[in-house]
């Protein structure tokens, strides 16, 4: 009988702990459904979302330094300038469409810059979650240091700042490499509005 | 120089637009606050929870929302609690679902069929939640917190709203973390600091303006891991109510205000 007591016990157990990662994963894997494209594969954290849930966007410097390593390998940067066009840029900036349940696949994706970030001074409606990116390519210049940090920060901002909370437009697939080359064009151009 | 005049011109007049719009926005909260258009909603509520539906041709009336057989008076307030007979912590429109398929024995999949509703046609749901939730205005918010598997749903609800997780990594914390920002013009509360979560608390469920829809508390956690870019949460899962949980126990003490009007 204290046996069984105790064996109860130890059942009943992780239901008082903290849940943790891979518990939390468990639960929204049961009481989410598959819906339009997003499919349940996106629930399966990566090594990065579980290592910045752990430690609630504080990761130890050693872990971060090698997960952002393997992060930037994931980069693939294009021969030649990265400079696309600012205005197509701009469009793509502004939209804040893409992979939700909602989004028709195949229709090509927004960045929804602007809900976080300051661009054009054109643009007033802009958040404040990132930094301010007036003037970007003013004191950056356009040369081709400032086209490949640009390039890969939005292909995979998870690269330099492992807990950022950008997400991995690139790497996510949610931007073509045609569609990050006009952001870098709206960042870097020296036409671009960004840069006025 | 003309281009640049132009320029400056362009952006006093968006800026004077911003703060008209900011103006107009706080002029109309003023001129609704005596009469909400919450009201037609509840008033549809009261007539739905009082309405014979289902094979079993009964009403509402008996649904135990947690202070008893059809009291209504605070129930919302007592909201999220632990339900013996379900043996689960519920949210009012968990519970609500759970006295149609009991109650009045209807299926799930119809009672549940069409939980969020459009403009044009809001939901049982959505009435309901107004007509109840109206009956705890002045009430200080107590959701339920003593029992294990309360304490279980708190503690899972603060880990579901740190989890990073879907295509673009973010959690709940990614835009309600942070004092102070914004996403486009719209002001980011820090939902797990009881200073943010009571005023936002104490006003769910809400009309929204933008949309001309009344919204709840299940529509938003739906409609967040929508912009999470994750699969879709189930209505009334222990995610949801687990979140919704964890935010309300967050604000507890608030007295309730509601049903709020939102942007």
């Amino acid at each position: 009988m204290r046996r069984l007591a105790l064996l109860c016990a130890l059942v009943a157990l992780p239901a008082w702990a903290d849940p943790t990662p891979a518990d939390v994963q468990k639960v929204l894997q049961r009481d989410l459904h598959p819906r339009g494209q997003a499919g349940m594969e996106r629930l399966n954290q990566d090594a990065v979302q579980r290592a910045c849930t752990e430690s609630r966007d504080q990761p130890p410097a050693g872990l971060a330094q090698s997960l952002q390593a393997d992060q930037m390998k994931s980069i693939s940067f294009p021969e030649g300038s990265l400079i696309g066009d600012w205005k197509r840029g701009e469009a793509i900036a502004q939209s804040g469409r893409g992979m939700t349940w909602n989004d028709k696949p195949g229709e090509p994706a927004g960045g929804s810059c602007y809900n976080c970030h300051e661009l054009s001074p054109r643009e007033l409606s802009h958040g404040t979650i990132g930094p301010s990116l007036r003037g970007f390519g003013k004191t950056r210049g356009a040369g081709a240091d400032a086209q490949r940090y640009a390039y890969g920060k939005i292909y995979n901002a998870k690269a330099y700042n492992l807990c950022t909370q950008m997400p991995r437009f690139g790497a996510s697939g949610t931007l073509t490499p045609q569609q990050i080359k006009d952001l870098v064009g709206l960042l870097l151009d020296p036409a671009s509005p960004v840069n006025q | 120089m003309k281009a640049l005049v132009f320029l400056a011109t362009l952006a006093v007049s968006s800026a004077a637009l911003a703060q008209d719009a900011a103006k107009e926005i706080q002029r109309y909260r003023e001129m609704i606050a005596e009469g909400s258009p919450a009201e037609l909603f509840e008033l549809e509520g009261e007539a739905l929870w009082k309405k014979p539906q289902g094979p079993k041709n009964i009403s509402l009336e008996k649904c135990d929302l947690g202070r008893g057989p059809g009291v209504l008076k605070g129930a919302y307030a007592g909201l999220p609690r632990y339900f013996k007979d379900a043996d689960r912590v519920m949210d009012l429109e968990t519970r609500l679902l759970y006295c149609m398929t009991t109650l009045q024995g209807r299926t799930r999949e119809e009672a549940a069929g069409r939980v969020f509703g459009t403009a044009d046609k809001p939901s049982e749901m959505e009435s309901l939640s107004a007509y109840i939730a109206a009956q705890s205005r002045g009430m200080k918010l107590e959701p339920g917190m003593p029992h294990p598997k309360e304490k279980q749903s708190f503690e899972l609800g603060r880990a579901l709203f740190f989890q990073r997780t879907g295509a673009w990594d973010f959690s709940c914390a990614s835009c309600h973390g942070q004092e102070g920002v914004r996403i486009r013009m719209q002001d980011l509360p820090v939902l797990y600091k009881p200073q943010a979560a009571k005023p936002v608390m104490a006003s769910w469920p809400a009309y929204r303006v933008s949309t001309s829809q009344f919204v709840t508390l299940q529509w938003r956690m739906n409609d967040c891991f929508r912009q999470m870019r994750t699969p879709e949460p189930a209505f009334g899962s222990e995610t949801t109510v687990a979140l919704i949980h964890f935010l309300t126990v967050t604000a507890r003490g608030e007295t309730y205000n509601g049903p709020g009007i939102k942007r």
